[in-house]
């Protein structure tokens, strides 16, 4: 599998099957036990801040302020405190969150902690956002917010997006192209293409003509996941 | 003393005119009354029994008869005379200057080496075993040792109260530091920490709270030592006026330094949970209470 600079690409799949896992690997959190990841032709083995993570647990530093954790990324790599201060400001601003700075974490909504850790991510300028089924603890209205603000930043930014979710209305609204992976060993099983234009409006027929064809095609891959279980049960009950 | 504090109820009582804040007032105000009936209700009962003569004085002291005998202690002359009079400022100073320096050596040994074990496995290795042994062995068992090793001197003191009160925090900051969440390691890693920061950024800021709850419990038991050192090990200090006093059977002597040396350990347990308080204000809200 290629990933193209600039492109969003959804991982989209059931619980346990290795999206996080795919996601933990290209962040270099975790080893592949086989094969190898490569960005620009160099391999990933450790986490760096030009693969920017955002966790579905937000993961800001409860200690500091939602400024100083955005901040945070700079300081690490010595930017000087004027130009800091500068990138820390465009990016709170990116995600609409000035005015909150001096909160900490624990006094903002969800949706709130997801923004900054999206902007603490965006301020180091990452070549790669790795997205971990960011929104699949908020609720209704705020994930359809975020959801608009990601792709407004995405179409503002053109940063190359790896986005894990289990959502197939999430995946057709933001991605170019979705990867759909399978349970049983953990496989890609597809690979499509979405063409539809931005900004995208998931109450139009033409979403929800993508959004059906998508979801028709999971189902499939799934069903034949479950018929192949039994056959497959054995020999995987040996390999751990 | 009961009286002066009943007057501001009655004050607060009669004004029911308006407002929330003096709903407020006047439910502090009896937040307070209930605070200080207990520790009233015990004075007032025990004034009484030694009033009435059910015991005698000689057995049982009454509270102004300590009152008295603190006064002197406090304000007395120093004379040849009375050994007790006026030293009560001076043997404040001595307790607290041990309690301080071996508190300051126990946090700072405790801290540091808590968070290397509560890290490192091959740290917690090493010393994990030696130090459930050593925190099983009861602290009052150390004083011949010390003694032994110092003399009767200063740092026989100062290393009891620091040995003591160096496993409540040690143990505390290891729990702390042991469970700091991956997720923020990971967060921290990927925003460009070096792997050898991570213990200066994440892990010590993350075990802040058993940290805290270490030096607490730590000072708590730096006031005990001091006490027990003070009474078989060194000269001067609180514990030293307390046995003193057993020694001279001055049981009204007894008395005030029991309520010295507690009033002295409240004031430090305070002192060191507003601190924390101020510090830990980022998590206010997201525990209980």
């Amino acid at each position: 599998m290629e990933i193209d600079q600039g492109a969003f690409v959804t991982v989209i799949g059931p619980s346990g099957c290795g999206k996080t896992t795919l996601l933990n690997i290209l962040a270099g959190f975790e080893q592949p036990s086989s094969g190898g990841v490569y960005i620009e032709g160099r391999p990933i083995n450790r986490p760096g801040a030009d693969r920017g993570v955002v966790f579905q647990e937000y993961a800001l530093f409860p200690w500091l302020t939602l400024r100083q954790n955005v901040e945070y990324g700079p300081r690490e790599r010595k930017v000087p405190p004027p130009l800091r201060r500068q990138t820390v400001d465009r990016a709170l601003g990116m995600v609409g969150l000035t005015g909150a700075e001096n909160r900490y974490p624990h006094e903002l909504s969800g949706g709130m902690r997801q923004r900054a850790a999206l902007a603490r991510v965006l301020v180091n300028d990452p070549k790669i956002l790795l997205m971990d089924e960011p929104f699949a603890a908020l609720d209704a209205l705020t994930r359809g917010r975020l959801q608009q603000e990601v792709a407004r930043v995405w179409a503002e930014t053109r940063k190359t997006v790896f986005f894990v979710t289990h959502s197939v209305e999430e995946a057709v609204l933001l991605s170019d192209r979705v990867v759909a992976m399978s349970v049983l060993p953990g496989r890609l099983k597809a690979d499509v293409e979405i063409t539809l234009s931005r900004p995208r409006d998931p109450t139009s027929s033409s979403f929800n003509e993508h959004r059906r064809a998508l979801e028709s095609l999971l189902k499939q891959e799934l069903a034949s996941d479950e018929n192949s279980v039994d056959s497959e049960e054995s020999s995987d009950l040996k390999q751990p | 003393m009961t009286q002066i504090s009943l007057q501001p109820l009655a004050a607060v009582g009669s004004s029911t005119s308006s407002g929330q804040i003096e709903d407020v007032a006047r439910k502090n105000v009896w937040r307070f009354l209930r605070r200080i009936t207990l520790p009233a209700a015990i004075l007032i009962a025990w004034e009484a029994i030694t009033a009435s003569q059910w015991v005698s004085s000689a057995s049982l002291p009454s509270p102004s008869a300590v009152a008295i005998a603190w006064w002197d202690w406090i304000f007395g002359p120093r004379e040849a005379l009375a050994w007790y009079s006026g030293t009560w400022g001076l043997y404040v100073l001595m307790s607290l200057e041990r309690v301080a320096s071996g508190f300051a050596i126990a946090a700072a040994t405790g801290i540091s080496l808590g968070v290397l074990i509560g890290w490192y496995s091959v740290v917690e290795d090493l010393c994990d075993g030696l130090i459930n042994f050593l925190r099983a062995v009861p602290m009052t068992a150390w004083v011949p040792f010390a003694v032994f090793l110092f003399g009767i001197h200063e740092s026989a003191a100062i290393f009891l109260i620091a040995f003591g009160s160096f496993f409540p925090i040690v143990v505390n900051v290891a729990a702390g530091a042991r469970q700091t969440p991956r997720v923020l390691i990971r967060a921290a890693l990927m925003l460009g920490t070096s792997p050898r920061k991570l213990l200066l950024r994440v892990v010590l800021p993350a075990a802040l709270p058993s940290i805290f709850t270490g030096l607490r419990v730590g000072l708590g038991l730096a006031w005990v030592l001091v006490i027990v050192a003070e009474m078989l090990a060194v000269q001067g200090g609180l514990g030293y006026a307390l046995w003193s006093a057993y020694q001279f059977s001055r049981l009204d002597l007894i008395l005030a330094a029991i309520v010295s040396v507690g009033a002295l350990g409240l004031a430090s347990d305070r002192l060191i949970s507003l601190v924390g308080r101020r510090i830990l204000r980022w998590q206010t809200g997201t525990t209980g209470r």
